[in-house]
């Protein structure tokens, strides 16, 4: 181990379940909980919400990437029979404060602009009316002069611009928001002694989730409670109090919010804030409940959430071998308009951002650059997907230049399965894993030698045919250092170490268990995966269970589905309420027995006493027995009636960042590893990229349930073929977003999907976390682009094509055809 | 259709009155011509089950079976429904059992967030009642018009294919009952 990471250790394991085979509900592809309330279209998402004298608001958006606020005439809207009220920024500002941000220093962002906008889309004014249709007709009568002002739209540009080309003149001098250096070991050394360096420079473009449903807020203010409360479909409502309440100036306390089913987030709802400031704030300027849905357009040019917009200069040393010794970069990032989260897509990187591979030290340069592009959020991968990519990339185009197979370059330089718990440079490590294994996997799956003639045969025959192979990390369970460690040390900002998940089971007289969750479905499978773990650990059937969501007043910890944490926090949450529940249910169905609570135990939803068939007392006549007959029992406090517990489970695994920032801790422990191979056909003519053949292999631990696993790997894999093949934003260069519409973004269809997609899993169990469950939500789209990358440039390997930028749609892919065709002729 | 003065987004409006037939249950309605399917449906006749995903066309989850027909109810004014039949996805659930083209989605995990089923359920209808036996190129084909960002279709697919079989096998009845 480098020297750099000896104060570095590794806490012992905290976990309570061992991995073990042969268990009754956990491993099982048990049908959902949640389906047959969404399938019989009785969901309840946001729009769905609808509260006793609600009114609608519509948005009056910027035509203009970058301009000052002239005037704004709103009395023609206001007069408008139906209007309600129509508000400004001024307006807003009377009631609320600007939006949090994570960045240190913070960037001031109004949830209504003031003064002047900084992307196309941005809100300048709001109309809050009877009903949506008398809304926006409003809207289009408030009248807003303005002076235009320099867009800034291309990074670099926009990284050296000054004067009136400022987003954030008041703030800073320059539009690069953060510009840190990071070297974590010897880097300067090992690129000094290294035989080979392989340099690339690399673009990942922006895209976003696009969930299909949009974000949206029902929201009302009581002037007399002196709080809010409000209806949202953010993944994060029991900490997102904390993180608003000073922008609504209530206290935490007096925020209630509810949660609502999610029509899918893949990141994209993590927070939300600006959203519910913007419309708990017209409600309070209303005087009525609001309800503001965002329409797609808005969802695509203010919704906060555009995924990562990346340059790469990145460098790998080698020793004369092929053995990879040093990886640095220097990365600017296109944030957009604002910083709400930091660097914190960089932070998450830094847990893998070595991939499968022994590298001895890293550096980085990170400079966040601010644009009139709407402001990044997080996406599937949160930064990780990009890292993945440029680490694959860097592979391949080592292969390139050693002359080397890049398959058996990857394995000369994989760890190996007995030097886990693995410490990367950066400090965070791999828990576990067996990267040969799932390799070997996804080659027999693929027929990966076979196939690789194959190509080569059809090459030779003219045709554009190749295959990819990718091998990369899955980082689950995240810690939130990842949003401030990169971040100026002298101004660090939000340091918080904890990312907590709560529980409350509590057995009904009825025999029924009834469980309060503390995060959102999202489209993740949380009542199933608790289902699983409670009637594992409790020996009882999951139908018994009854699920409930409680609000962020009700509730307790929860920091929902995000960052891949949700089945493997709810798992240890589950496991602590089961270990409380059980010694209760032993205490009382003891007494009940007349035997001691050490000679009974748990056996199919009853406690029963060891080694006698007979002896046993049902769950639900316990409880029932506890809750209404207290008598029965002796008298004391640990019989006091009912049987109820709330639980918690902190993250398993972390530690702190160096206070130099030589490493940034663990943070990110639980880490998973995936291959993906593909093979292609490209149209020459075209540009136009076929699938022929699709194998994923991954390893998230131990499964709870292997059908939605699959679900999440293959909806990844769909992300990552769009990012890949189709998606990304267009901005021209007034700044316009040219693309905004399902029509123009071209998100996978059935169609695009590949026709053979084999998925393989590997179980290597985490030796931290309960069950040795690991994360899976993201996967697919960390694999996919490296691996459909790879397949494209060996298709077009005898025509010269480099990628170097993703993504690569027809006419991109044509002009690379095109542009290699004339520098071969000439 | 009848028509009286209404006053509405600064100009005068007619609301228009118009018959329509939604689940098996006859209902009359009177509504500003402008007005949306799909939002006649989910506020004027309280079906939350038709999603609303893009209002351009192209996300297909407010797809909603007009006289036998899978439509996209944001690109219908409700006016122009008069006299007809919908089924929603209220309308395919049968008394207290999910239709066997819900019970295949469930059994095949052919939906993650929800959000786009309805719309899948009601293109997956319209092709099964169009062509009982379908080739999984057909149904990618059918389906290929309702964007889902959750699944990568591939379960989608098989529940399809699943709820063929089982339609096959029962005969099953696919009008829709009264909600």
């Amino acid at each position: 181990m480098s020297s750099h990471l000896k104060s570095n250790v590794i806490p012992p394991s905290r976990q309570r379940e061992v991995p073990r085979t042969g268990m009754t509900w956990i491993g099982q592809s048990m049908k959902r909980v949640e389906d047959p309330r969404i399938l019989s279209g009785k969901g309840g998402y946001i729009d769905d919400v609808a509260v006793p004298g609600m009114a609608h608001a519509a948005m009056v958006s910027s035509p203009h990437a970058h301009a000052r606020i002239v005037s704004i005439d709103t009395s023609k809207a206001k007069a408008l029979p139906g209007v309600i009220g129509v508000y400004t920024g001024e307006d807003l500002a009377t009631v609320a404060d600007p939006c949090p941000s994570f960045a240190a220093p913070p960037i001031t962002q109004h949830a209504i602009s003031v003064g002047k906008v900084r992307h196309v889309g941005e809100v300048v004014a709001a109309v809050v009316a009877e009903d949506r249709y008398i809304a926006e007709d409003a809207a289009e009568l408030v009248e807003v002069e303005w002076e235009i002002l320099p867009p800034n739209v291309d990074l670099e540009v926009a990284a050296a611009a000054a004067g009136d080309a400022l987003l954030h003149p008041d703030d800073r001098d320059s539009n690069v928001a953060l510009d840190e250096s990071f070297s974590f070991g010897d880097v300067d050394q090992h690129f000094a002694e290294a035989h080979t360096v392989v340099k690339r420079r690399l673009r990942w473009q922006r895209s976003s989730a696009q969930a299909i449903e949009t974000c949206g807020v029902v929201a009302q203010f009581d002037p007399f409670k002196g709080g809010y409360t409000i209806h949202s479909n953010s993944n994060f409502y029991n900490f997102i109090p904390f993180v608003i309440g000073g922008s609504l100036r209530v206290s935490p306390g007096e925020l209630r919010i509810i949660p609502v089913l999610t029509g899918g987030s893949f990141g994209s709802k993590v927070f939300n804030h600006k959203i519910i400031i913007l419309t708990a704030g017209l409600a309070r300027l209303a005087g009525v409940p609001v309800k503001y849905i965002e329409d797609r357009l808005e969802h695509f040019t203010n919704s906060d959430s555009h995924g990562s917009d990346r340059l790469y200069d990145a460098e790998l040393a080698m020793a004369e071998d092929g053995t990879f010794t040093s990886l640095r970069f220097t990365v600017m990032d296109d944030y957009g308009a604002y910083l709400q989260f930091g660097v914190g897509t960089h932070g998450n990187a830094m847990a893998q951002v070595t991939g499968p591979y022994q590298i001895q030290s890293f550096g980085m340069r990170v400079m966040a650059v601010l644009t009139n592009k709407t402001q990044q959020g997080p996406y599937r991968g949160f930064g990780s997907e990009v890292t993945n990519w440029v680490m694959e990339r860097m592979v391949d185009a080592a292969a390139e230049e050693l002359g080397r197979d890049p398959v058996a370059l990857r394995e000369q330089n994989m760890i190996q399965p007995d030097q886990f718990p693995y410490m990367i440079p950066t400090g965070n490590i791999y828990d576990s894993g067996n990267f040969q294994k799932v390799l070997e996997e996804a080659k027999t799956m693929f027929d990966f030698d076979g196939w690789r003639s194959k190509a080569r045969a059809m090459r030779a025959k003219g045709r554009c045919v190749g295959v990819g192979l990718a091998t990369c990390m899955e980082r689950s369970v995240y810690g939130p250092t990842e949003w401030w460690s990169l971040n100026n040390k002298e101004t660090p900002g939000f340091t918080l170490t904890s990312t907590p998940e709560g529980i409350t089971v509590r057995l009904d007289p009825s025999g029924k268990m009834f469980v309060t969750l503390n995060s959102p479905m999202v489209g993740n499978s949380p009542e199933t995966v608790v289902a699983q773990i409670l009637a594992e650990r409790l020996t009882i059937a999951p139908e018994d269970i009854v699920f409930n969501y409680s609000d962020s007043q009700s509730g307790f910890n929860g920091v929902g589905p995000q960052g891949s944490r949700f089945t493997a926090m709810i798992a240890g949450a589950c496991v602590s309420a089961s270990i409380k529940l059980e010694e209760k249910l032993k205490r009382f169905g003891a007494h009940m027995l007349q035997r001691r609570p050490e000679d009974v135990e748990l056996r199919n939803g009853a406690v029963a006493v060891k080694g006698l068939k007979d002896q046993e007392k049902a769950f639900g006549e316990i409880a029932l027995t506890s809750s209404f007959f207290r008598l029965s029992f002796p008298d004391g406090e640990e019989f006091d009636s009912g049987i109820e517990t709330t639980a918690v489970y902190d993250h398993p695994l972390s530690t702190d960042p160096a206070e130099d920032r030589s490493h940034l801790g663990i943070f990110y422990p639980i880490v998973g590893h995936i291959c993906h191979i593909v093979a292609v056909e490209v149209d020459p003519g075209t540009g136009k990229v076929e699938i022929l053949d699709y194998t994923a292999v991954h390893d998230n631990g131990t499964m709870v349930n292997p059908r939605t696993l699959a679900g999440q790997v293959w909806g990844g894999t769909a992300n990552g073929i769009g990012t890949t093949l189709s998606e990304v934003f267009e901005y021209d260069e007034d700044g316009q977003f040219t693309n905004p519409n399902f029509a123009e973004f071209a998100m996978p269809t059935a169609n695009e999907m590949p026709r053979n997609f084999k998925l393989g899993h590997v179980e290597t169990p985490s030796p931290y976390t309960e069950y040795g469950i690991k994360g899976g939500g993201e996967g697919g789209r960390l694999g996919a682009p490296s691996a459909l990358t790879s397949a494209i440039e060996d298709a077009l390997s005898d025509r010269g094509v480099k990628i170097a930028s993703l993504p690569v749609t027809p006419p991109i892919l044509r002009g690379l055809i095109r542009d290699a065709e004339q520098a071969a002729t000439g | 259709m009848t028509g009286n003065q209404f006053t509405e987004g600064g100009t005068n409006m007619t609301k228009v009155s118009f018959k329509v037939t939604v689940n098996g249950r006859a209902r009359e309605a009177t509504v500003p011509p402008r007005m949306l399917l799909s939002d006649f449906i989910r506020q004027e006749l309280s079906l939350p089950g038709t999603h609303v995903g893009c209002e351009h066309g192209v996300c297909g989850s407010c797809n909603v079976i007009v006289d036998g027909q899978a439509v996209r109810s944001c690109l219908m004014f409700a006016v122009q429904v008069e006299g007809s039949e919908i089924t929603t996805v209220e309308g395919l659930t049968q008394g207290d059992a999910l239709h066997p083209i819900q019970q295949a989605f469930w059994e095949e995990h052919g939906l993650q967030c929800g959000f786009c089923t309805p719309g899948m359920l009601a293109t997956a209808q319209e092709l099964l009642a169009q062509n009982p036996d379908p080739t999984d190129d057909e149904i990618r084909e059918a389906i290929s018009g309702n964007l889902c960002r959750c699944t990568g279709y591939e379960f989608i697919i098989s529940a399809i294919r699943s709820a063929a079989v089982k339609l096959r096998e029962t005969d099953t009845e696919t009008t829709p009952q009264p909600v």
